[in-house]
């Protein structure tokens, strides 16, 4: 397991992060991610290469303590990857979310899975715990990921930090 | 103005720069999509609760205990 790149957002914040020229010779990527946005809590979105299209789809299965659900947004609904969590204004002040974001063969030949386990931390009563499944319907390699809120909705504070990490099987 | 960070994995250069016009104009037409989506989730939902409301009003005036019309969704 090796550090691609870390990039922790400065004091203007940031819609998004792209991580642009992936190195093709690992055999997995995974990238972790503690973030804060300063919206209400929600989902990550993520791209890769760029891709805008209904090309992604989604089942999760979470749960905040009370209760739990599950659900699936069907093949190909999605213009973008929802994975993770982010911590908001709804959460305890200066709290921020832990999410690992696992892609295997990301340079392989057929659909690219995701999968997805994060927490939404609160020191508070209630915190969030998901875990994804995710599908991005395309066969070429991937080269280029961008995160961000869901659908752009928010903006990430100073001090969330992103970390791309290759790794080799064997 | 709202910015985005780029990264070049193989030089290891990271570049923060505005969002481009078309980018925030993207970025606009995407969360109008999911407020529209959240907004037909909740009506979706509102719909439900009130079915079941009609539902549970009729069985109970068909003469049923609150015990036997929970009894019928589990």
């Amino acid at each position: 397991m090796q550090p691609i790149y870390t990039q922790t957002v400065g004091s203007g914040g940031a819609a998004s992060i792209t991580f642009n020229s992936i190195p093709q010779d690992f055999t997995d990527l995974q990238l972790v991610a503690s973030s804060r946005i300063g919206s209400a809590s929600g989902n990550y979105g993520v791209r890769f290469n760029a891709d805008a299209t209904n090309s992604y789809s989604w089942t999760y299965i979470t749960a905040n303590g009370a209760g739990a659900s599950s659900g699936r947004l069907g093949s190909a609904s999605l213009t973008e990857l929802v994975v993770g969590q982010i911590n908001g204004t709804d959460t305890t002040a200066n709290t921020f979310s832990s999410s690992n974001i696992y892609i295997p063969n990301y340079t392989g030949s057929n659909y690219k899975q995701v999968i997805s386990d994060a927490v939404r931390e609160n020191n508070a009563t209630a915190g969030v715990q998901i875990m994804d499944a995710s599908l991005w319907l395309k066969t070429t390699a991937i080269s280029s990921l961008t995160i961000r809120p869901y659908a752009g909705n928010g903006t990430f504070v100073q001090h969330s930090t992103f970390t791309l990490y290759g790794i080799t099987k064997g | 103005m709202s910015k985005v960070i780029e990264i070049d994995c193989s030089t290891g250069v990271s570049v923060e720069r505005d969002m481009t016009p078309a980018e925030l104009e993207a970025q606009a037409a995407m969360q109008a999509e999911a407020e529209r989506n959240r907004a037909a989730e909740d009506a979706a939902k509102a719909e439900l609760e009130a079915a079941k409301a009609s539902a549970t009003a009729k069985l109970s005036a068909l003469g049923l205990t609150a015990e036997e019309i929970a009894a019928l969704s589990k």
